[in-house]
C-alpha cells in the first residue's frame, strides 16, 4: 500500500433496494483492502434494516428492507463509514478460514503456463512457485456461483485478459489475469490464460453447502502431479483433497 | 395429494415462483419468474395471502390433466386456452375436472404466461425456493409424460374468476432509476437514450434480453471497469453500444457498463415484450423510484381489487338447464356460482393505475 494514494468512496443507488459503495472505479489494491475492512465491519456490527452485504473487488452492495430503514439515512451512514476506512488504510482483516487445495500446474492441465511464464520473465517452476506461496485470500464471489476472485499476485502478474474471449476450459480450470486467480466449477469459456487444474468444485448445486469459498478465506495451492491429482478421487463432495482450518 | 399431469410440452416449461434473494455474496442470482407481476395476480385469483408457485411457460403451453378437481389460474401473456374443446378465459382460474384436458396453445401478446394450480406445486425446494435456475443447472424445464405433485386444493367450490391485468404485454414505457453507473455517461448520451424508441431484438432468454436501436451508447471508461455486482433490470450497455437489459437469471457480477436500471414494477414490461415490440425509457428520480417501492403484500392487496367473479354468457353453458336458476327468494348480495348478466348491472371496476403506493 502506497502512503500517498488516497482513495474516494462514493455511495450510489442500486436498483430499488440496494445501494452501492464503491472505493474506485478501476481495481486498485487500496480498493480492495477497504473493500474487505468494510465488508467486516459491516458484518460486525450491521447496520438497521441491511437485509444482504455482497462485496465485490472494489464495491460493496447493501440491500435494505425499506420498511426498515431508508437510502438516504443508510447511505449517510455508510459514507461516513467508509470515509473513515479510506482516510485510515488497514492491513487486511484477519483470515477466518484456510483452504490448502492440491493442483497440478502446466502441461495439459495448464497449457498456458509457459506462456505466463514468459509474460512474467520467469522460468514455469518459478511461476508456480509465486502461485503456491502468495499470500492469497478470496476477494470476492461472483459472475457464476461460487466463482472465487483470488488475489492478489505479486506485481509482474498484472497481465490484461487476452483480447480472444472463445477459449474454452475444463471445469477445475486454474486461471490467472490483473493478479488474480479464478477457478471454474464448470466448462466455461474465458480470456483469463489457463496454468493449472484442480479437482475442487466450489459450486455444485446438490452439496450442502452448495457453495464452499467465502470473501476472505486464504488460498493456498498444494503443487501435486498429475498421476496424485488423478488418484485423489473425485468424490461426490467436490472437494478432491481440498482442506479448510478454522483459524479463529 | 393432488398430481397435475403433463401430457404435451409445447413451449418452455419451468417451475417459477420468486426466487432465492440474499445469496448474491456466494454468486448466485435470485431468479425466479419473468413477470413476477403474474405470479400476484394469480395469487390475487386465488385468494391465497402468500405467493404460489407456478409453470412458467415461453411462447406456448401444452396439455395437462388432474388428478383431483384442481382450480387452476392462468395469467401472464394471454395464451389460447380451453378445457376439453371450450374455450376459457386468460387472467382467470377456472375448476379442472380428473379427466378434463386443459389445452394451453401459443401467446397472443407477449412471452410468459403462468399457470398456478391453487393447492401448490410440490417440487424441489433449493435454497428456499422451487424456482428451476436453468443457467446454473438447478432444477431443468418440464417435460412430457411428468407428473407435479400438488397439495389439495382448499377451495375447489369457489366461481371462476377474472382479473383486470395490468397493460404490460405490448412494451410502452419503462421506468428506469440511475444506477452506480450512470455519471460514466455523458450528459448528452443519456439524454439520446431517454429520447430513443428501442425495438426488443430476436436475442433473449431468462439471463437477459438485447434492444436494438439506429444509435449507440458508449461510455469512454468502459474499457478499464473492475467487475461490479449486477442485477435484474440493469441497462448493461455491450461492447457494441446497445442496451442488454438483465434479468432474473443474470450472472452476479459484470464488467459493462449500466445506463441506469429499470425498476422492479416496470421489469415485466421488458420480459413480457416479445422480438420487434417497441420501448421506450423515462428517467425517474431516485426519491420517485423509492416510493414506487416493490412490495409484494401491497401489490397482492392491489391485484385483489381488481379481480372479481365471471358472469357468464348463458350461450355458452353448455348444460345451462342443469343449473338451478331460480330457488326462492334471494337477499341479492350472495355470491353465486353463476350470474347471468343483467342489463344495466355491470359494474365498473377501477383501472390498475401500475403505480402502488403503500
Amino acid at each position: 500500500m502506497t502512503d500517498d494514494f488516497t482513495i474516494t468512496p462514493e455511495v450510489l443507488p442500486f436498483g430499488s433496494d440496494g445501494v452501492i459503495v464503491r472505493f474506485a472505479r478501476e481495481p486498485c489494491p487500496e480498493a480492495m483492502a477497504a473493500v474487505q475492512s468494510l465488508t467486516a465491519d459491516i458484518k460486525r456490527n450491521p447496520p438497521i434494516g441491511v437485509i444482504e452485504v455482497a462485496p465485490a473487488l472494489v464495491t460493496v452492495l447493501l440491500r435494505f428492507d425499506a420498511k426498515q430503514t431508508e437510502r438516504a439515512i443508510l447511505s449517510r451512514n455508510l459514507l461516513i463509514l467508509s470515509r473513515s476506512i479510506a482516510a485510515k488504510p488497514r492491513p487486511m482483516p484477519e483470515p477466518a478460514r484456510r483452504w490448502t487445495i492440491p493442483a497440478t500446474f502446466g502441461g495439459a492441465n495448464g497449457p498456458q503456463l509457459d506462456e505466463v511464464a514468459a509474460l512474467l520473465g520467469c522460468k514455469s517452476e518459478e511461476a508456480v512457485r509465486q502461485l503456491c506461496e502468495s499470500e492469497l485470500r478470496v476477494l470476492a464471489i461472483g459472475f457464476t456461483p461460487g466463482q472465487p476472485y483470488i488475489g492478489l499476485l505479486p506485481e509482474a502478474w498484472n497481465l490484461p485478459r487476452m483480447a480472444a474471449l472463445n477459449h474454452a476450459v475444463p471445469a477445475g480450470a486454474i486461471l490467472v489475469a490483473v493478479r488474480q486467480i479464478t477457478m471454474y466449477s464448470a466448462t466455461g469459456i474465458t480470456g483469463w490464460r489457463h496454468v493449472g487444474c484442480s479437482g475442487f468444485r466450489s459450486f455444485l448445486p446438490g452439496r450442502t453447502p452448495a457453495t464452499l469459498l467465502r470473501q476472505g478465506d486464504v488460498i493456498r495451492y498444494r503443487p501435486v502431479s498429475t498421476s496424485e491429482l488423478s488418484g485423489l478421487t473425485e468424490a461426490a463432495d467436490g472437494l478432491c483433497g481440498a482442506r479448510l482450518e478454522l483459524l479463529r | 395429494m393432488t398430481g397435475l399431469q403433463i401430457l404435451r410440452v409445447d413451449g418452455l416449461l419451468t417451475v417459477q415462483d420468486l426466487g432465492r434473494p440474499g445469496h448474491l455474496a456466494e454468486g448466485i442470482s435470485c431468479g425466479g419468474a419473468m413477470d413476477r407481476l403474474a405470479l400476484i395476480d394469480a395469487a390475487a385469483l386465488l385468494s391465497s395471502d402468500t405467493i404460489l408457485p407456478a409453470i412458467e411457460m415461453a411462447g406456448a403451453g401444452g396439455v395437462f390433466s388432474v388428478t383431483q378437481p384442481m382450480r387452476i389460474a392462468l395469467t401472464g401473456a394471454a395464451m389460447t386456452a380451453a378445457l376439453d374443446g371450450s374455450p376459457i378465459a386468460w387472467h382467470g382460474v377456472h375448476l379442472v375436472q380428473p379427466g378434463q384436458k386443459l389445452r394451453i396453445g401459443g401467446t397472443q401478446t407477449g412471452v410468459y404466461g403462468y399457470m398456478t394450480p391453487a393447492g401448490g406445486l410440490q417440487t424441489m425446494v433449493w435454497l428456499d425456493s422451487q424456482a428451476t435456475h436453468l443457467s446454473i443447472d438447478v432444477g431443468g424445464p418440464l417435460a412430457n409424460g411428468e407428473t407435479l405433485l400438488c397439495g389439495p386444493d382448499p377451495a375447489p367450490e369457489r366461481p371462476a374468476r377474472i382479473i383486470n391485468a395490468s397493460h404490460r404485454f405490448a412494451g410502452g414505457t419503462v421506468r428506469v432509476m440511475d444506477g452506480p453507473q450512470t455519471s460514466l455517461f455523458d450528459d448528452h448520451v443519456l439524454s439520446t437514450f431517454y429520447k430513443t424508441t428501442f425495438t426488443r431484438a430476436p436475442r433473449g432468454n431468462r439471463q437477459g434480453v438485447q434492444l436494438d436501436a439506429k444509435q449507440r451508447f458508449t461510455s469512454s471508461h468502459a474499457s478499464s471497469l473492475a467487475s461490479d455486482l449486477i442485477g435484474p433490470g440493469d441497462l448493461q450497455m455491450t461492447g457494441d453500444g446497445l442496451p442488454y437489459v438483465l434479468m432474473a437469471e443474470c450472472q452476479t457480477m459484470g464488467g459493462y457498463p449500466r445506463i441506469g436500471t429499470v425498476i422492479a414494477a416496470d421489469l415485466p414490461i421488458i420480459a413480457q415484450a416479445a422480438p420487434g415490440t417497441l420501448v421506450r425509457f423515462q428517467r425517474l428520480p431516485v426519491e420517485k423510484a423509492d416510493a414506487l417501492h416493490w412490495n409484494v403484500p401491497c401489490l397482492l392487496r392491489a391485484a385483489a381489487t381488481m379481480c372479481r367473479d365471471m358472469i357468464r354468457d348463458p350461450r355458452t353453458i353448455a348444460d345451462l338447464l342443469s343449473y338451478q336458476l331460480i330457488s326462492g327468494v334471494s337477499r341479492g348480495d350472495e355470491l353465486e356460482d353463476v350470474s347471468l348478466p343483467v342489463k344495466g348491472s355491470t359494474k365498473a371496476y377501477p383501472l390498475r393505475s401500475g403505480e402502488t403506493i403503500c
